[in-house]
């Protein structure tokens, strides 16, 4: 069970002079239940990447394959595909639309045909699981703030029982505090449920404490794909790539070339304190 | 009587007595209402805020999500008038209508998102339309379009499509349609939040350029810590009140304090208080990884 992508290319505007390759050759294999990180910076094919993995979008040429089905197939259910794979778009609060936030979380679920009994049990089970009050369950989403905002829209998606679930930027505009909060809610939704979560991210320093697999997009191909103390090896090339590793990686490369013997690949700033502190022999 | 001229510097600018932004005992509050409309209560969004800034200066607002940040930019630039106390922006108070024009075009405001503040077709003609509505002539309008964008790097683009550019560019785009109008101070609210790593830098680059050699005071509004470490001052907000003020340095030698307020620091700045707490001597305030790694020499093994 997963998600397979075989030479997948994606032409903006086929069959005229202003064509496009939005994705070259993109060749990818997302097992059940991983944490993964992708990142690129804009215009480098991830939201593209990211359409196609729930069919919004289908490949020019090249395969996309769902738990061992081609989702290109004739009778491939589309709309089963979109309740597997549930898609957070950027800023997901401007999303929200019912009266209270309790009626919307339970749209999604309400549009897959359930009972009602059952919609509404999936709604309160995701509220409680994105931690929201529960004396906000019958609020305008208007009145709340916007981190919890946010949480509902977040909500609304996990209401759906997806067994992937892709989160495109889920802290733009969120306060240091909030973008922490948020880090740290997808990570305990990712081992309380089993998903697959694909978090697609600018910050390398957020995502390098996070995630088990970091995936770099560059003009439409897979730069790296690898654990991320792997891919921050390749700092100088994410630089060119308009990217950059976590401050720490540079930090520990600039206590190296002083002639600390530090283990350079740590990412987070408590491995660094560690390392710094065993090389100063305390 | 003619007065003396003296070759205004940097440190003039800095030091001149009249500030260019002055908000005295500042307080803004707006009414929550119901879905009918009814008022439901009061919110105090700004809380008594006193603020001076001088001219040259590059000032940077930190705060929270609905600390108050943006609302008090807003007071700066005349789009919000003050529920009690005075803004005086160059001298004019904002709570007089006959200001407002002059006001503006004093303070130029540059909003998040790219694409809400760009409305030529051509690059060119978007940073033209700030002048225009002014009454420039046109030769001079075409002079200052030409000047504002090789300030912000974005002079070879001119004859571009704006729907074309990258975030960082379009965002270079609105900082010169502002520029264009000689702003003497301009207002930046979180430009960088919706931008790349690379936009991101272009962006601030651009800024600390017009602070370092238009000298244009700026008042700097943001979420990322490591864009506030070449301003001259840091505000912290909180509940609508400054609840800190200071160099980068001082402010962020404050990591709990700042933590506390939902705020964050950069990375080796928290690595060198981590290490601290844990046994090194080490001073506070660490800002760059050079400070850190000369700060650290003394404990290498031999």
């Amino acid at each position: 069970m997963s998600i397979i992508l075989d030479h997948v290319n994606y032409i903006y505007e086929a069959d005229t002079k202003m064509a496009v390759y939005a994705l070259k050759d993109v060749c990818l294999q997302i097992p059940d239940g991983q944490f993964i990180g992708l990142i690129g910076h804009t215009g480098s094919g991830k939201s593209t990447l990211v359409q196609h993995l729930n069919g919004l979008l289908k490949p020019s040429s090249g395969n996309v394959y769902y738990n061992g089905r081609d989702i290109r197939d004739d009778d491939y259910d589309l709309k089963e595909l979109r309740s597997k794979v549930g898609l957070v778009f950027q800023y997901p609060e401007h999303q929200l639309f019912e009266i209270d936030v309790f009626s919307d979380v339970c749209y999604g679920p309400k549009n897959l045909g359930l009972s009602r009994k059952e919609t509404e049990l999936r709604a309160y089970e995701a509220l409680r699981l994105v931690g929201l009050p529960e004396e906000c369950f019958f609020q305008s989403p208007f009145d709340l703030s916007g981190g919890q905002k946010r949480r509902v829209a977040i909500a609304g998606v996990l209401a759906m029982k997806p067994e992937v679930l892709i989160l495109d930027e889920p802290t733009a505009g969120l306060d240091p505090k909030g973008r922490d909060e948020m880090f740290a809610l997808i990570a305990q939704l990712q081992k309380k449920t089993g998903m697959t979560v694909v978090l697609v991210s600018h910050s390398m320093e957020d995502v390098a404490k996070y995630v088990d697999r970091i995936i770099v997009m560059n003009r439409g191909s897979v730069l790296f794909d690898n654990v991320p103390k792997e891919v921050f090896k390749h700092y100088k090339e994410l630089e060119d790539v308009g990217l950059a590793a976590p401050q720490v990686t540079y930090i520990m490369h600039a206590l190296k070339n002083d002639g600390w013997k530090v283990d350079e690949e740590v990412t987070t700033v408590a491995e660094a304190a560690d390392e710094i502190l065993r090389a100063c022999g305390k | 009587m003619k007065a003396k001229v003296i070759k205004k510097t940097k440190w003039h600018r800095k030091h001149s007595y009249m500030a260019i932004i002055k908000t005295d005992e500042l307080v803004f509050d707006y009414i929550r209402r119901d879905e009918e409309g009814n008022p439901e209560g009061i919110t105090r969004a700004v809380d008594h805020v006193d603020l001076e800034v001088n001219p040259g200066e590059f000032v940077a607002i930190l705060g929270h999500n609905g600390s108050g940040k943006s609302t008090l930019a807003k007071h700066i630039n005349a789009i919000l008038y003050p529920t009690e106390g005075t803004v005086l922006v160059d001298g004019k108070d904002t709570a007089d209508e006959n200001n407002i024009w002059e006001i503006r075009q004093k303070a130029g405001m540059v909003f998040q998102n790219p694409d809400n503040q760009i409305i030529g077709q051509v690059v060119e003609e978007d940073v033209g339309f700030g002048p225009e509505n002014m009454g420039i002539p046109t030769k001079e309008i075409w002079e200052r379009v030409e000047e504002s964008l090789k300030a912000v790097g974005m002079y070879e683009f001119r004859k571009h499509s704006p729907n074309k550019l990258s975030g960082g560019q379009k965002q270079r785009v609105s900082i010169a349609g502002v520029l264009a109008m000689h702003p003497k101070c301009i207002i930046l609210d979180e430009p960088t939040a919706m931008l790349d790593p690379n936009g991101r830098k272009e962006v601030v680059r651009a800024v600390r350029a017009l602070n370092d050699v238009e000298g244009v005071t700026i008042l700097l509004i943001t979420h990322y810590m490591e864009e506030v470490i070449h301003a001259d001052r840091v505000i912290v907000m909180d509940h609508g009140r400054v609840v800190m003020q200071g160099t980068p340095r001082e402010i962020f030698s404050k990591v709990d304090e700042l933590k506390a307020l939902r705020l964050d620091v950069p990375q080796v700045t928290l690595l060198a208080h981590e290490l601290k707490q844990r046994g090194l001597d080490l001073p506070d305030g660490i800002l760059t990884i050079e400070e850190l790694t000369g700060a650290l020499r003394k404990y290498m093994p031999i």
